[in-house]
C-alpha cells in the first residue's frame, strides 16, 4: 500500500493523514466545495474536488470519488466514520476497481448492516440479543400484537437505521399505533426501506461497546471496552474507558462475547460491538460497527495502541502483530465531542468561527477538523472536533479534561462546551453512576 | 402581519401548510434540515398564512423569512 484516497472530511480525514504520514504512505484528500478552505485538504498530499456541497453530490458520489483515485493512482480506499463507510455498494464497487478497501469485507458490511440478520447470526452464535422480533414486520395490528408477546416498552425501530434516526420508544399499544406509519415512512425517505423491526426496551440502559481487531489469516482480539453511555438524541456526547461500570467478571463475557460475534461473521479490519448492559449487568448485542469508531481515540489513548494502523496493516493484509496479552489498560482515558449547537436545545449553530484556540496540555488530545476562519455548514455533521484527556486514573483523565475545557476557546458559532462542562461537574456522573438516561435526567432541558 | 423566519442556516425539508391556513401560535409551519438533524420551526402568532416564502429543497440562511402571517 503507497497512496491511500480518505474517503471523508474533517477531523477523521486529518486523524487518517497523521498515521499515514507516519507509516510512510501518501495521501489523498476529497473535498465538496464547501470544504476547499479546512486544514485536512492542505494536510493530504494531494486533493481532489468532487462536486457540491450536499452529501449525495460529494460525500456519497461514489463514481466521483473513485474517479479521484484513479487519477492519483491511490491503490486504497480508507471510508473514516459515516457516509460510505459502513455501504456494502461502495465496497463493492472499490474493490472491483482492483483497490484495496480499508475495512471488511462487503459481504461482512451487508450482514451487519442489516438490523434483522445481524440478529440472527449473533443469536445462532451464542451472543445474546435483546427479545424482539426476528423479521421485518409491516403493518400497525401486527406490530401490535408482537409488542403484546414481547412486553412493553418496546422500541421501535427502521431496520436500515443508524444514528438514532427511525428509533422510537412506545410505552403502550396506543404510543405504538400512533408511531407506526410516521416511523415507517421516515424509515423509507431517509433509508429507503421501510422495513421496520422492533426489540424490548432496556430501562435506563448503559451502552458498552468492545473493540475487536480480526487479521485475514483468522486471528481476532479485542481492545477493551469503551463506556459510552452519555447521549444525547442517541447520538454519544462523552465515551471513556475502563468502564466505571463493569467489574471484571462481567467485563470478561462482554470481551467473550464480542470476540465470538466477529468470528461469527468472518470480521476482518478493527470493529466495533455495541452492547446494551442493564442494571444486573446482564447485557445484549446491540450491533457490530463495521468501520473506525468516531471514539476509536479513547482506546489510542488507554492502551497506546494505533487503530488507524492496525487497519492499514490489516488491509494490506499483513497477520496481526499484536497478541492478546499485549492489550492492557495503561491509563483511564475520556473523550468530549465538541458539536456546533446551542448547548441548551442541541440545535444545529452554523457560521464563521472567528477564534479557534484548542488547549495544549500534557494529557489531553485534540483531534479537530477546524481553525480560525473555517466555516461552520448545514450540510454536514455539526461535531467540529474531540477532546480526549487521560491519566494514571480515573480522576485524574477527568481533571484535565476539565481544565483542557476551560482553556478551549471557539467563538463565531455556539458550541456545547458549556453542556459538557456540566456534565464533567456533576456528582453521579464524577462516582460513575450514569446510564443513557443521564443527558435527559440530569444535564439538559427537555428537546423541543 | 407577521413574518416566520429562521433562526439557523439549513434546507427546506417540508412545508406543513399553504397560503389560506389557518395556523396557532406554536404550530410548526416548516422544517429545516440542518447538519443532519430535521429543525421544526414554529409561528409564533395564529393567523391566516398570506404567503410562504419557500419550497422543500430551497436553502436558508440564518433571519430569512420563511412564511408571512396577517
Amino acid at each position: 500500500m503507497r497512496k491511500v484516497l480518505i474517503a471523508n472530511r474533517g477531523e477523521i480525514a486529518r486523524r487518517i493523514i497523521r498515521t499515514c504520514r507516519a507509516m510512510g504512505i501518501a495521501t489523498v484528500a476529497v473535498y465538496s466545495e464547501a470544504d476547499r478552505n479546512l486544514p485536512f485538504v492542505r494536510e493530504a498530499d494531494e486533493a481532489v474536488e468532487i462536486g457540491p456541497p450536499p452529501v449525495p453530490h460529494s460525500y456519497l458520489n461514489v463514481e466521483a470519488i473513485l474517479a479521484a483515485a484513479r487519477e492519483k493512482g491511490a491503490d486504497a480506499i480508507h471510508p473514516g466514520y459515516g457516509l460510505l463507510s459502513e455501504n456494502e455498494a461502495f465496497a463493492r464497487r472499490v474493490l472491483d476497481e482492483r483497490l484495496i478497501f480499508i475495512g471488511p469485507s462487503p459481504e461482512v458490511i451487508g450482514k451487519m448492516g442489516d438490523k434483522l440478520t445481524a440478529r440472527r447470526i449473533m443469536e445462532q452464535a451464542g451472543v445474546p440479543v435483546v427479545p424482539g422480533t426476528a423479521e421485518a414486520v409491516s403493518e400497525a395490528d401486527e406490530a401490535a400484537e408482537r409488542a403484546a408477546q414481547i412486553g412493553y416498552p418496546i422500541m421501535l425501530k427502521a431496520s436500515a437505521g443508524g444514528g438514532g434516526i427511525g428509533m422510537q420508544i412506545c410505552r403502550d399499544e396506543a404510543e405504538l399505533r400512533q408511531a407506526f406509519q410516521t416511523a415507517r415512512n421516515r424509515a423509507k425517505a431517509y433509508f429507503g426501506s421501510d422495513a421496520m423491526y422492533m426489540e424490548k426496551y432496556v430501562e435506563r440502559p448503559r451502552h458498552i461497546e468492545v473493540q475487536i481487531a480480526a487479521d485475514r489469516h483468522g486471528k481476532v482480539i479485542h481492545l477493551l471496552e469503551r463506556e459510552c453511555s452519555i447521549q444525547r438524541r442517541h447520538q454519544k456526547v462523552v465515551e471513556e474507558s475502563p468502564s466505571p461500570f463493569l467489574d471484571d467478571a462481567a467485563r470478561q463475557r462482554l470481551f467473550q462475547a464480542a470476540v465470538k460475534a466477529a468470528e461469527a461473521v468472518g470480521y476482518t479490519g478493527v470493529g466495533t460491538v455495541e452492547f446494551i448492559v442493564d442494571s444486573q449487568k446482564n447485557f445484549y448485542f446491540l450491533e457490530m460497527n463495521t468501520r473506525l469508531q468516531v471514539e476509536h481515540p479513547v482506546t489510542e489513548e488507554m492502551t497506546g495502541i494505533d487503530l488507524v494502523a492496525l487497519q492499514l496493516e490489516i488491509a494490506d493484509g499483513k497477520p496481526l502483530s499484536l497478541r492478546q496479552q499485549d492489550v492492557r489498560p495503561l491509563r483511564h482515558a475520556v473523550e468530549l465531542r465538541i458539536y456546533a449547537e446551542d448547548p441548551v436545545t442541541f440545535l444545529p449553530s452554523p457560521g464563521t468561527i472567528t477564534l479557534y484556540q484548542p488547549p495544549c496540555m500534557e494529557g489531553v488530545r485534540i483531534d479537530d477538523g477546524v481553525e480560525t476562519g473555517a466555516q461552520v455548514t448545514p450540510f454536514y455533521d455539526p461535531m467540529i472536533a474531540k477532546l480526549i484527556a487521560s491519566g494514571a486514573t480515573r480522576g485524574e483523565a477527568l481533571q484535565r479534561a476539565r481544565e483542557a475545557l476551560r482553556a478551549y476557546l471557539i467563538t463565531g458559532i455556539k458550541t456545547n462546551i458549556p453542556f459538557l462542562q456540566k456534565v464533567l461537574e456533576d456528582e453521579k456522573f464524577l462516582q460513575g453512576d450514569y446510564t443513557t438516561w443521564f443527558v435527559q435526567e440530569r444535564a439538559a432541558k427537555p428537546e423541543r | 402581519m407577521k413574518q416566520v423566519k429562521t433562526n439557523m442556516a439549513g434546507t427546506v425539508s417540508k412545508v406543513l401548510v399553504r397560503t389560506g391556513d389557518q395556523v396557532r401560535a406554536g404550530q410548526d409551519v416548516i422544517v429545516l434540515e440542518s447538519m443532519k438533524m430535521e429543525v421544526p420551526i414554529a409561528a409564533d402568532a395564529a393567523g391566516k398564512v398570506a404567503e410562504v416564502k419557500v419550497k422543500a429543497g430551497d436553502f436558508v440562511n440564518d433571519g430569512d423569512v420563511l412564511l408571512i402571517v396577517e
